[in-house]
Order: C-alpha cells, then sequence, then structure tokens
C-alpha cells in the first residue's frame, strides 16, 4: 500500500543529508512499527511522507496504492489518503476545534469528489467518536489544541485521524506522554481503525505501546536507514539490550 | 509662537474651502475656540513627529482626492441586526433613509437642528474632549472638525438603549468633503452601543466626543471598508469616570488612507477601557495608522490596546500607541499589543510603542512584533487536508482574533468574522 523505495532526503536549507537510502513497505491491513535512536530520522521521514516543506528529495520514491506521493502538496497527500499524527500537535488560536476539523474532512471530500458531510452528521459523529476517546465536548469547543494538556492533544490528533478515515496513518510517537489510560484510549482507537484496507506506520521508542498495538512489523531506523526488520520480538530485543547490538550487527 | 511659513501655507489652503456655520448657535463659543486652536496649531506636515510614518497631505489639500464609489454590497454589515440606522450620505443626513431615532430609547438629536435649541448637556461637551485631547500632542484636524463639522449626532443616554445606534456612512461622490462631529454622553449606570460603517466620503473627517458618567457604559463596534480610494481621519476623544467601561473596536478593509486617533482619560478609579482594531490591507495604495493616546489618571484602571494587522502586496500599517500613568493612578493595569502579519516581503509595519509612567505601583506592558505566518501551523492544516489557500485565510483569522474577541456581542463579532472571511476569500494570492 504505501511503498517508499531507498528515499534520500535532506535538509534544504543547511544540505544536510537526513534520510539515507530508506526502503520500506506497508502492507493494506498491517501495522508496521519504526524504532531507533534519537536523531535517527523518523520524524523527518514522516514530515517527508506527509509533504512539509524544508526538505528535499534527492533520490527515491515514495508511492501510496500505486501513485507517487512526493510530487503531490500535503493537502493533495491527505485526500489521497496520507494522515501524520504529530510528534508535537500544533496549537492554533482563535480557529475553533470543530470548525477546523469539518473544514478538513469536508475539504478532503471535496477533493476526492464526494460530497461534504453536513453539520449535524459531522457533529454526531465527533461527539461518538471523542466520547470513544475520553475527550470532553467543551475541548471540543476551544481553538485547535489550545490549552490541551499534552495528553489530550494526542487524543486529539487521534480524534482527526478517526474523522478523516485515512488509508495510511503515521503516527509520530503518540504514546509520549500519554498516562497509562490514556495510552490504553488511544490504542484502543487505533485498533478500532484497524482493517484490511488501512495500514499503519507507528513510530516509537517503547515496546509499551507494542502491548496495546501489536504490530505485524517492527523495524529498526538508524542513521537515516532500516537497518533491520523482524517481529514483534525486535522490539522486545530494543527494550531490553537497547540499539548497540543491533548497530554493531548490521555495520 | 509663530508657526513656519510652510505650515502658515497649509493651513491657509486648507481653510480656504471651509466657512463656520451662519447660525451655530451655542457651538458658536467651541468652534471659534477650535479654530483658535487650528491656526495656532497649524494644519500637520510630514514634518511633524506625530506625523513621522503617515503623510497628511491627503488630509490637508484643498480638494479631495477624487475617490470612485463602488457598487454597494449586496448585504451590508449589521444587517440582520436590530438596531437603529442614521444614514449619511457623503456627510449629508438623510431622514428618507433612516430610523426614527426615538426607537433607540435615548435622546437622540441632529447637531445641525440642535444648534439652535438649548441643550446644556452638549454644549458642555461639544469640543470640550477634543480641546483636552490637544494635550500632549497637538491634534489640529480635530481642532478642524469641531470648528467646521457640518452634522454630527448628539446622543444621550439615561439608562439602557433599547437598541444599538447604527451611524451608516454612505458614499456616491466621487469628490464629496465630509466633516462629522458626534457628541455622545453616557450617563451614571446608562449603557449604549453604537456602530459604524461606510466609506462615507471621499475624504471624511470625523470626530466622536464620549463622556461616560461613573458606571455607565459605552460600546463601539466600527467597519471601515470597501472604497478603495476613500481617505478617512477619525478622531475618538473618550472621558471616563467611576467605574466606566469604554469598548472600541475598528475593522478596516480597504481605503487608501486611514487614521484612526482614539484618546482615552481614565478620570474616575477603577474604569475600564479597550481599544482594539483590525485591519487587512491589500495593495500598495492601502495605508492604515491606528494612532491611540490612553491617560490614566486615577486608580486600578484597566486599560487594553489590541492591534492587528494583516498585510499584503505592499500594505503599510502603522501603529503609534501611548500608555500615560499619571502620578498618583496607583494600580494602573495597562497593556498594549501591536502586531502585524505580513503576507509578503513588499509590505511593512511602522510602530512606535510608548510607555510614560509617574505612579510606582503599576503594571503596565507592551508588545509589538511583525512576522510572516508560522509555517508549521500552515502545514499542520494542510496536512489535514484544509488546502493552502483556505489555511492561509485560518491562519489570518487566528493571528486576528486576540483583536476581534474584544468584541463583547457575540453576534456582532460573529458579523465581524464573516466580513473578514469574505474579504480573504475575496483576496487570494
Ligand atoms: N529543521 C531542521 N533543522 C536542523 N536539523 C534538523 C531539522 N530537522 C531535523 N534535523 C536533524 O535531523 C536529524 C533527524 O531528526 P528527526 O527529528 O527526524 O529524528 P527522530 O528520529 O525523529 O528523533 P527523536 O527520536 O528524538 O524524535 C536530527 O539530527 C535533527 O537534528
Ligand atoms: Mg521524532
Amino acid at each position: 500500500m504505501l511503498e517508499i523505495k531507498n528515499l534520500r532526503a535532506s535538509l534544504e536549507e543547511e544540505g544536510k543529508e537526513i534520510l539515507k537510502g530508506l526502503t520500506l513497505t506497508v502492507e493494506a491491513g498491517k501495522v508496521h512499527a519504526i524504532m531507533g535512536p534519537n536523531g535517527s530520522g523518523k520524524s523527518t521521514l514522516s514530515y517527508v511522507l506527509a509533504g512539509r516543506g524544508g526538505y528535499e528529495v534527492t533520490d527515491g520514491s515514495a508511492t501510496l496504492l500505486g501513485e507517487d506521493i512526493l510530487g503531490m502538496e500535503p493537502e493533495e497527500r491527505a485526500a489521497a489518503g496520507v494522515f501524520l499524527a504529530f510528534q508535537y500537535p500544533v496549537e492554533i488560536p482563535g480557529v475553533g476545534n470543530m470548525t477546523f476539523l469539518r473544514t478538513a474532512v469536508n475539504a478532503q471530500r471535496k477533493a476526492r469528489g464526494e460530497e461534504e458531510m453536513d453539520a449535524a452528521t459531522f457533529l454526531k459523529v465527533v461527539r461518538e467518536k471523542a466520547k470513544e476517546l475520553n475527550i470532553d465536548a467543551e475541548m471540543l469547543k476551544r481553538p485547535v489544541n489550545m490549552g490541551f494538556s499534552g495528553g489530550e492533544k494526542k487524543r486529539n490528533e487521534i480524534l482527526q485521524m478517526a474523522m478523516l478515515e485515512p488509508r495510511v496513518c503515521i503516527l509520530d510517537e503518540t504514546d509520549s506522554g500519554l498516562d497509562v489510560d490514556a495510552m490504553k484510549l488511544v490504542a484502543d482507537g487505533v485498533n478500532a481503525m484497524r482493517s484490511p484496507d488501512r495500514g499503519f506506520l507507528v513510530i516509537t521508542h517503547y515496546q509499551r505501546l507494542l502491548d496495546h498495538i501489536v504490530p505485524d512489523v517492527v523495524h529498526i531506523m538508524v542513521d537515516g536507514r532500516i537497518i533491520k526488520t523482524g517481529g514483534p520480538e525486535l522490539a522486545l530485543e530494543v527494550e531490553k539490550n537497547g540499539y548497540a547490538d543491533l548497530i554493531g550487527e548490521a555495520a | 509662537m509663530a508657526l513656519p511659513q510652510a505650515k502658515l501655507t497649509a493651513t491657509e489652503v486648507r481653510l480656504a474651502g471651509l466657512s463656520l456655520p451662519s447660525a451655530p448657535g451655542w457651538t458658536r463659543l467651541a468652534r471659534e475656540g477650535a479654530l483658535a486652536r487650528v491656526q495656532a496649531m497649524g494644519m500637520p506636515g510630514r514634518r511633524d513627529e506625530y506625523w513621522r510614518f503617515t503623510d497628511p497631505a491627503d488630509f490637508v489639500s484643498a480638494e479631495p482626492v477624487p475617490a470612485t464609489h463602488h457598487a454597494r454590497q449586496k448585504i451590508p454589515v449589521f444587517d440582520g441586526m436590530d438596531r437603529v440606522r442614521l444614514v449619511f450620505v457623503d456627510g449629508v443626513f438623510d431622514a428618507a433613509a433612516s430610523d426614527d431615532p426615538a426607537l433607540a430609547g435615548i435622546e437622540i438629536t441632529r447637531l445641525a437642528e440642535a444648534q439652535g435649541q438649548d441643550i446644556h448637556w452638549a454644549a458642555d461637551l461639544y469640543g470640550t474632549l477634543e480641546a483636552r485631547g490637544q494635550e500632549p500632542v497637538d491634534r489640529p484636524l480635530a481642532a478642524l472638525n469641531t470648528a467646521f463639522a457640518t452634522d454630527g449626532f448628539l446622543i444621550r443616554a439615561t439608562g439602557r438603549a433599547e437598541k444599538p445606534v447604527n451611524l451608516i456612512y454612505r458614499h456616491e461622490s466621487d469628490s464629496s468633503d465630509a466633516i462629522l462631529h458626534h457628541v455622545i454622553k453616557i450617563e451614571p449606570g446608562a449603557d449604549l452601543t453604537v456602530l459604524e460603517n461606510g466609506p462615507a466620503a471621499a475624504r471624511f473627517n470625523k470626530v466622536m466626543e464620549v463622556e461616560i458618567a461613573d458606571g455607565g457604559a459605552f460600546h463601539h463596534v466600527r467597519v471601515q471598508g470597501r472604497d478603495h480610494d476613500r481617505r478617512a481621519a477619525t478622531h475618538i476623544f473618550a472621558r471616563l469616570g467611576r467605574e466606566a467601561t469604554f469598548k472600541s473596536f475598528t475593522m478596516t478593509a480597504n481605503g487608501a488612507l486611514t487614521r484612526n486617533e482614539c484618546v482615552i482619560e481614565l478620570a474616575g478609579d477603577d474604569g475600564v477601557a479597550h481599544v482594539a482594531g483590525a485591519c487587512v490591507g491589500d495593495g500598495a495604495d492601502f495605508h492604515h495608522d491606528d494612532t491611540v493616546f490612553v491617560t490614566h489618571d486615577a486608580e486600578r484602571c484597566e486599560s487594553r490596546q489590541v492591534f492587528k494587522k494583516v498585510l499584503k502586496n505592499g500594505a503599510t500599517g502603522v501603529f503609534q500607541g501611548k500608555i500615560l500613568v499619571q502620578p498618583g493612578a496607583q494600580k494602573t493595569d495597562g497593556y498594549q499589543i501591536s502586531q502585524s502579519l505580513l503576507l509578503d516581503g513588499d509590505s511593512q509595519f511602522l510602530v512606535k510603542p510608548e510607555l510614560e509612567i509617574y505612579a510606582d505601583d503599576v503594571a503596565c506592558s507592551h508588545g509589538s512584533t511583525s512576522g510572516a505566518i508560522d509555517e508549521t501551523a500552515l502545514f499542520y492544516l494542510r496536512s489535514r487536508g484544509v488546502p493552502r489557500a483556505e489555511a492561509v485565510d485560518m491562519m489570518v483569522l487566528s493571528f486576528i482574533a486576540e483583536a476581534v474577541e474584544e468584541i463583547e456581542s457575540e453576534e456582532i463579532r460573529g458579523e465581524i468574522v464573516e466580513r473578514l472571511v469574505q474579504w480573504l476569500a475575496r483576496h487570494r494570492g
């Protein structure tokens, strides 16, 4: 479903290469996890896939359902089905959460030639999903992420994901900053979305999340490359021994 | 104190086409006094410190620069609201187009008709706050207004007004030159909302004097827009008594030249004065100047100045804002923020924020920033599928929000946001 081949990307300003020939395929219906030391390029990968400016792709490709996404604008990628849950969700004063979410949902529908969701239906759906994620209805009235705690912001990311129903979900450290209960809520939210035509790429530092969202495949990313791929047991190995052995093995 | 020759000449030129009304009635003294002030101060010039960022030439020329009248918007702002409309066309009152002023449940009299009557409260006020506002900075265009105003409204609220009063300024003639002067008195505990909208004239000089007695409240929301060539110099002079409230918000879109001065005197303890503005300007022929002067002369008063400007394609925004805390004005809470969002490299924001404090137990802060759109936030919106142009509009609304939130009425706030949304949609790219 999401195919990344030999992807190389550099910082536009400094020319520093961050992704150094990364290859990875997420099949439909599967959950892939990426683990790797700080600074190995995990967030960069997520940004390059979602279309953030400031990076230059120098080689390789990324396709979603066979369609090249790297040439698309971020909003086009979103409409094509890419979703990124941010490591640091952004606060936007003065823009209501609901207004934003409804604009986003309908913009995507419009881009896909689908009918817009009317206000009443939208409200009903968003309330249901918010409830499942234990997000207070009052919170939804506030401006985007304003005054949300770290954990609330992460849950809000999952709510957006649930509303937008993407084809491939990229979660960048969605577990960080979550308490045990919130982690469970988020995991339930993600699991509820698992389906045969949706793929997940879950970036995390901790095995703990993967107890709840059990991955099909685990990748170890070091210095802009995938150095090892395996099953869930690979995450346990990292948890126990860190990255040193794996890096040594790969060298 | 003799004026420099250039100022003398400029003043002569400006005064040449003006004459005092033939039957000024009780306004005579105020008008003559104002004329004397004009002659002593002279017209503003580019060299005056107070006009460093804004060239007043078009305000003082003998004739106004012609301004094309644009076809009326389909639905004027505030149209859905229950309010009393008082309509001026090129500065001339249009009774046929207006509502019966009595519907507001307060005293409303036209200046042009009142001069022959005996209206004590107005006689005490007309030109008085303007004259006080001439210290410590000259505001000659306001004095010119007091001397030569052709009309305006005298409004006195003794209780809670039943409806907002909406002063509507239509513009039809390309060469109109309008001078209007309103005097508003809010008696103790009374409450009034005044709305203003419309381009008014090719050149518009307007003064509004507002005296708010103890415990009174005055709300003001103004929309200046539409006609690209129009020029406006406006002044608000407000004096607040004990526990009085003054809240003013102005939205400006378009207009070749706008100078909005607001001079506020907090004269009674525990007064609250907020003045806010949002302006959106597109193009090198847009110049918008907010000049604010707040004087704290009593204890425990709160003042807020919140100004946001969105500028693109070479537009210019100016903010000059001062908080003056007089000796003894302890526990003053003064806040001032002026910010611009520059949507391109050609636009500019010129600021002069000032604090002058002569009391020791006060909390005053001011800040000014100028910046581009936050790319991270923009990406966040787009990554959810919001197209770039719409995401930029959202960021603009986000930027302006702090100023718009100064409007207390949710209904009016909604109107203003709606206007902004429409303007932004028309000015993409
Ligand atoms: N805009 C930027 N400017 C400068 N350096 C950057 C920028 N973006 C990323 N980098 C650098 O690129 C490298 C990869 O960063 P990235 O955020 O992708 O790592 P990560 O694997 O997500 O790390 P973490 O686990 O700490 O979140 C780091 O060395 C980082 O400092
Ligand atoms: Mg990261």
